[in-house]
Formats: structure tokens, sequence, C-alpha cells
């Protein structure tokens, strides 16, 4: 199969030469230098590694690389725009939701992925 | 890497703050100006005497932290510490700001990089907040003394006229004023105090005590925090190891043949380590997997089945007891004869894993002769002794950074994965990353050691307790001292051989003790039908206990009757000089066999408080750990295999298992501060299994408790 040579990741189309069976994790971190996304478990069970495929929340550490061709690709390093943090970010922040926060960039996509499909959600719809 | 022998997985739990030797370098004041440049340096000496030093010669050994004001203004504090999520990057920095009268954001610490900092022995023990801390106020405080030397004499004014603010040393209406950087300007001071310095008392204090937020947050939500896993280097490959099936495996025979026959790939091979590097992980990975590998069969071992019968049939007796707390007064025989109702019942504990979420990694350099590695461990100095004795060198060619880690909990003392990062850059002559994943990391790792424990306690009617014979096989001494007045008292501990490397966890032993203790406390408050909380205060002695009890009890409401189907447990403990009570309400679903913690209450006292909104995360994050190890953690194991390896075998508690926290922090402004990394962990289990009992009747011995949810006929 041919490598993969590009991906779009927070709006810019960025060149890459990945072995399209390779994890988008590992392309994103290694590749790209994008090291907010974080390896925890490599089974799709924690989340650290969460990060959107248009706009949809997908675990990177057991996505291929070659499905996230031609889509757009959002991490958390593309979330604040310029200085200004995004409100989720803020949130996290305000309330001190952190202790090592090597979780919190998969947590902070995540949240992001639910709250644009469903602003107000319940308790029941977050765990 | 060879599967460790039986004799190598027994790591003492409780031994390991003795493991190193002392700072074997001795640094000079040159070396101090080298690494932080001109400016005022105060460094801590850690013996009271201080010995006249002869000016340029070498500084005391025993130097526990330094701090350094720069031309810049900049204030930097140099540590051995590292932050695993505690925080101390910003309890620390307040403890400097509120000396020196400087805004916390002014301050950078420097922290556990073996070139840098003076010698520390690890991260561990709760001992950075009673330890450390006391060292720094006193630098820093010192530290403001020599400014204002400095002020007077370059604005020609009185001393005592000078006030320190806001960075800045100033007389009378702000004449003269100086910022610390014109008054280190072209400085090479350099103080040596020792640990006696006066500072400002706890009820005087601005900064520290006060929630300031955390320093990396921005950091945290924007994903740029540089853990250990991020360090990138120039040309940077990828390694991976072979690891043996089976624990005490041997190799017999290897071929690499078509591994190396890979462009891109090099195969490293020295004795029975066999290592694959490759420009990316993958590669590397997929160069292992052509890797062929013969194991000569594993030694039959003992497996999780077995597990408790052998603790009990290896143990010998400790000396008092490893951890401290064997103790032995009156007649347990007379204790019994004289109770009205006894409680004779054993508990156990499985091995858990500490599973932090950033598993082990490092990435390795070399130089010449000399190697940096990178990599996220509590013992820095102690992890350069191990790559230097794996790599055949001398301490002083090894120098370990430790970029601040995606958590530890005691699970992060030794790390293979940086001698064999070092190992395989060596051979490539390029740096190496080494990653541990999830697998590896349960595997080869350590776990919290298992214990059988065993109680004979016996209480009269009126509440008297008056018979307490307690032994832990396996886990240690800590949390074994009996906090509760009994005239006959046998408290013991007993070694066994652990099928599994076993070694340091989040508040030790005392989980368990605690666990088992507790319980049996309400074991036999049911069984003279006296309350729980008020069978433990008529023998309880301690007032700091006795208030944190108070307070839980206070804020959940002990007392009043829980719905159907509900049930109410407490406990209490303490340890490492701070005290915790934990009240819990539980649900039971028979149909479902399914138990869920509802509710948890946790009063906690550790004498004068840091920083309220970090210690109550630490609360939080303690109680939510302890669930896990409560309700279901547990590592099944046979034949010298991990036979759970992973997220989707080994339960974690999930934000589905998070029960309504609350937290009660009683504030002792008049105590020394002790650390709360640890003691917060040790109350959720034994109220859970209380409050089990109290909904069901059922009394739940071994944690976890309901690894299976629970059936009640
Ligand atoms: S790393 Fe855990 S879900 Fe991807």
């Amino acid at each position: 199969m041919p490598p993969v040579k590009e991906l779009h990741v927070n709006g810019a189309a960025r060149p890459v030469d990945a072995d399209p069976a390779r994890m988008l994790l590992s392309v994103l971190r290694d590749d790209l230098g994008l090291t907010g996304a974080k390896y925890g478990c490599g089974e799709a069970h924690c989340g650290a590694c969460t990060v959107l495929l248009d706009g949809r929340a997908v675990r990177s550490c057991t996505t291929r690389v070659e499905s996230a061709a031609g889509k757009k690709v959002s991490t958390i390093e593309g979330l604040a725009v310029g200085e200004k943090l995004h409100a989720i970010q803020e949130a996290y922040i305000a309330v001190g939701a952190m202790q090592c926060g090597y979780c919190i960039p998969g947590m902070i996509m995540s949240a992001l992925a639910l709250l644009t499909k469903n602003p107000e959600p319940t308790r029941d719809e977050i765990i | 890497m060879n599967a460790p022998t039986l004799d190598e997985l027994a790591i003492d739990p409780e031994r390991y703050e003795l493991l190193d030797a002392l700072f074997n370098a001795e640094a000079t004041r040159r070396d101090f100006f080298r690494i932080a440049g001109a400016g005022v340096i105060v460094a801590l000496f850690l013996e009271t005497e201080v010995v006249a030093q002869p000016k340029g010669g070498p500084v005391p050994r025993e130097i526990g932290a330094w701090i350094h004001i720069g031309e810049d203004n900049a204030i930097t504090v140099y540590s051995g510490k590292v932050e695993i999520g505690q925080n101390i990057r910003t309890s620390l920095a307040q403890v400097v700001a509120e000396e020196l009268h400087s805004p916390v954001k002014s301050i950078r610490m420097v922290m556990a990089d073996t070139a840098m900092v003076p010698f520390d022995a690890g991260t561990f023990g709760s001992r950075t907040t009673p330890a450390m801390m006391p060292q720094l106020r006193r630098a820093a405080a010192a530290a403001r003394e020599v400014l204002l030397d400095l002020a007077a004499g370059k604005g020609k004014t009185e001393r005592d006229k000078l006030t320190v603010a806001d960075g800045k040393v100033a007389g009378p209406d702000g004449k003269p004023s100086f910022t610390f950087g014109q008054l280190t300007k072209g400085q090479k001071v350099m103080k040596v105090i020792p640990a006696t310095v006066a500072t400002t008392p706890a009820n005087k204090w601005t900064v520290v005590g006060t929630s300031v937020p955390k320093v990396d947050g921005r950091a945290f939500v924007t994903g740029t925090h540089q853990y250990g896993s991020d360090v990138r280097r120039k040309g940077m490959l990828f390694g991976k190891v072979l690891r043996a099936p089976a624990f005490g495996a041997k190799l017999t025979s290897v071929d690499v043949k078509a591994a190396e026959a890979k462009p891109g790939l090099t195969v490293v091979r020295t004795g029975d380590f066999v290592g694959v590097v490759g420009p990316t992980e993958y590669e590397a990975m997929k160069g292992l997997a052509l890797v062929k590998a013969e194991w000569a069969n594993p030694p039959k071992q003992v497996g999780a089945k077995e597990l408790f019968k052998h603790l009990k049939e290896t143990g010998r007796a400790g000396k008092g007891g490893f951890g401290g707390g064997g103790v032995a007064q009156g007649s347990i025989e007379m204790g019994i004869k004289a109770a009205d109702k006894t409680v004779k019942e054993t508990y156990t504990l499985a091995y858990i894993a500490h599973v932090p979420l950033e598993p082990r990694v490092a990435v390795a350099e070399w130089e010449g002769d000399k190697v940096t590695v990178w990599t996220g461990t509590q013992r820095p100095f102690g992890v350069r002794g191990d790559v230097a004795n794996a790599l055949g060198v001398t301490q002083d060619k090894v120098r370990v950074i430790v970029p601040d880690m995606g958590s530890g909990y005691g699970g992060k003392h030794n790390v293979d994965a940086a001698i064999e990062a070092a190992r395989l850059a060596k051979a490539t002559g390029k740096p190496v990353r080494v990653a541990f994943t999830r697998e590896e990391e349960f595997t080869w790792a350590y776990f919290r050691p298992a214990a059988v424990i065993e109680v004979n306690a016996g209480a009269k009617k009126d509440g008297t307790l008056t018979a307490w014979e307690f032994a832990n096989y396996n886990a240690g001494g800590s949390g074994l001292r009996m906090p509760y007045a009994v005239a006959n008292v046998k408290t013991n501990t007993y070694s066994s051989q652990t099928p599994l490397r076993q070694g340091a966890y989040r508040a030790l032993a005392s989980t368990g003790n605690n666990f088992a203790r507790e319980s049996v406390m309400d074991e036999l408050a049911h069984a003279i039908g006296m309350d729980p909380l008020e069978f433990r205060f008529k023998n309880l002695k301690d007032a700091r206990l006795k208030a944190v009890l108070e307070a839980a009890a206070k804020q959940f409401g002990w007392g009043k009757k829980p719905d159907a189907g509900r049930g109410f447990g407490l406990a209490c403990g303490t340890e490492k000089g701070s005290f915790v009570a934990t009240c819990a309400e539980i649900a039971f679903d028979k149909a479902k066999k399914d138990v869920r913690v509802i509710r948890a209450v946790t009063a906690f006292e550790c004498g004068a408080i840091l920083n309220p909104d970090h210690l109550k995360n630490q609360v939080e994050g303690c109680v939510m750990m302890g669930l896990g190890g409560a309700l279901f953690e547990q590592i099944d194991f046979a034949d010298g295999k991990i036979l759970n390896p992973d997220f989707a075998n080994y339960p974690l508690p999930r934000f589905r298992d998070t029960p309504i926290l609350e937290t009660v922090l009683l504030d002792r402004k008049d105590l020394d501060s002790a650390g709360a990394g640890e003691t917060p962990i040790i109350g959720i289990a034994p109220a859970v299994g209380n409050a089990i009992f109290a909904a069901t009747g059922v009394r739940l011995r071994s944690m976890p408790m309901i690894p299976n949810g629970l059936e009640v006929k």
C-alpha cells in the first residue's frame, strides 16, 4: 500500500510520509511533533490519545493513519485561537481540573466533541 | 533483558528510602555560578552548624536545595524533587514567594536534573512537604536577608528602614528602590546557611495557605506541557526490547537474521538483552516480531490461586516489623478471655498495579563517553546509579533529567527503560527512545504487595477493647500501629516469598492494614451492638484523629437512617503525620448483583495547609484511586505470566464509578505541614466495606471486595 503523503491537521495541509498501517497517534507525535495527544494504553480504552476526525472524537492510538487521510484532523494544539483559549480550556483552568495533566488534552478533545453535538449533556450522557 | 530471578524480585517494599548513597560529587562555588550565572546564591546546608568555608572552595556536601537570584530578576530554585502531579512546582514556589515577597510567577523551579540540582534520595513517602518545604523556606528567608544587606550598602540606607515587597527592596516612601536584579547584578555572592534560619510563621502567611492556581495549568490545557514521553532529540531512533514470555524464562537461542536484513533496522544483542532499533516505533516493533527467540520452560511458579496460602507458609517474622509498628504488650489470651465478643478473621489483599497513565519511557543520548537520559522516575539519582552500573561507567558520566511525569504513585522508583535506551543509544550512536507499552508497564514494572492479614480481637459490651492481635504477611508495617487504646496488643509483620516483583505504592501497606483494622472494628461494634462511631470514640485517645472523625461524621450526617438498599460505613486512620476519616454511602442492587458507591465524605488534616485547592485535589485523587483497589483492581497471574495486562481486563475507576465526593479540610496553622499525597487513600476501602455490610449483612474481607459484583442469596 502506498504511504500516506499528506494530513490535514488543525486547518493546514501537512506533508508526511507514513506507512498507512501506522497509527495516527504515532504520526502526529513522532512525525509532526504534535505531542499534545498522549499514549496511555494503545487499546482505545483510556482516551488520552483522543483527537477529532471531521469533528468526531476518535482514539488515535487505534486509528490507522490511512483512515485519517483526506479528513480534517483536530488536535489540542489547534484549539486555542492565538493567545485566546477555548472555553473548555478556560473551564479546566478555572476549576483546576488536573493533577499531572497527562490526560487533559484527551479529556478536552472528548469534551469538545460531546459539547459540539450536545451542548447541554446530562450526567449520564457525560459518563 | 533477561527476566529477573526470584531473588531480584524480592524488593523489600518498605526499605526503599535507604537505598541511596549520598551525593558523590564535590560541588564548588564555581560550579554553582557556572550553572546559574552571576547573582546571589543561597544554598541550604543541611547540618545545623555552619563550618567556615574557604573562599571559592568546596561547599558542604549536604546541600538540600539552593536558590539563585539573577541579574534579570529571575528567582530560580534548584531541587532534586520531581513533579508527578502533586503540583509541587506550585506549592514549593509559593513557599519561596512567601519569604521573598515576590509573585509566584517570578519563580522558576529547576527540578530533578542530576547535573543541576543537589542530591535527593527521591520523591516518595510524603516527604516533600515536611522535608523540602522547610528547607526552601529557610533558603528563601536567607536570600531575602542578603538582598537587604546589598540594598543597604548600595543605597547607603539604614538596613532596618528597608522593606522587601513585590520583588523589590525599597526604603520609606519608595526611596531608594531596587529590583532584585539591580542588587544582584555583577555579584557572585554565595551564602551557605544552616538549617535553622528563622522563617515566617504560618499565621502570618499571605501566599502560602492560599489556593494559588497550578503554575502549569495553561500548558496542561494547551497540550504543550513536556513530559518524558514528549522528549524528541535530533536524529532520534525508536527501540523495542525482546521480553521473556514468563518471569524466570531463560533465553536459549535467538535468530536475528530476518530483522537485521530489514533496511533501517539495527539489532542489538548483549547476552540475553535483545533490542531492535528503527526509524519509527512501528518499524522497530515489526523488526522485533521477526526475531526468533527460544526460551527454556520457566520454573513452576505460584499463581494468584495459591497466593495467600503461599504467603502464609513462607512468612518469616520480621524484626519487630520491617516497616515498624511491631509491638507486644499485655496478654492476648487474657484480653480475649475478658472480652464479651471476639472476632478472629483473615483478611487478604491482592497484588495491584500502579497504572500511571504515562508508562515508563526514556530517551538516551551519548556524547563521547557521557550519556544523558531523559526519563520519568521518582528516584533521579538512583536511576543515575542504575544506568551507570548497567553500562559500566562511573556516575559522573551519567546525567538523568526528569521531565514532569504522567503520574507515578510510588511505581516509578526503578526505570528499566532508562537502561535499555542507554544500551541501544550506545550501540547505534544515535539518541534512542524506549517507551513501554501498557502491557510492558503492567508486566515489567512492579506491584503493590499482596498480603494476608490475621486479626484476633475482643471487646466488652460497654465498648472497651480488650485484645488486639494483628499480623501482616508480606505487605509491611505501615499503618500497623494501633491508634485505639487497648491493654493487650500484639502486632507484627512477616516477610514472605513474593512470586511477583513488588515495591512501594501510594501509602504502602497502610491501605491494607487500615482496611483490616477498620473492618474488624466495625465487626466488633456490630457484635456488641454499639454504633461504629460511638465505639471508635470510646477507644480513641488521639485528639487529631478524633477531630477528623467528628468532622467527617458531621458533614456526612452520621446517625440518620439509610434508604432501602443503601448502607453507610465509616473508617479512620493516621499515617505519616496526617489524619483521615471517610464516610461512605453505597447502593446495592440485588437483582443486578451490583454495588455502587454513591457518596464519599472525607475529612483530612495534615497540619498547616499550603494550598487548599491542591490539597482537595490530592484527597479526591486518593479516594478515587483507593476505590479501584477497594472494589475491583487485582493482578491475575499464573506460572510467571500476568494474565490481565491491559485496560480491557484490569478495570480502573471510571467517571461512571465516581461517587459524590465531599472533602472537609482541617487547617491547623499551629502545626507543621505534613505530606498529603498518600494518607487520604487509606479510609475509603474500609468505609465502603462497612457500608456494604450495613446494606447487605455480608462482610467482605478481601481487597478487591467485589471484582465480580456481589451476590446475596
Ligand atoms: S492511548 Fe488509551 S485510548 Fe488511545
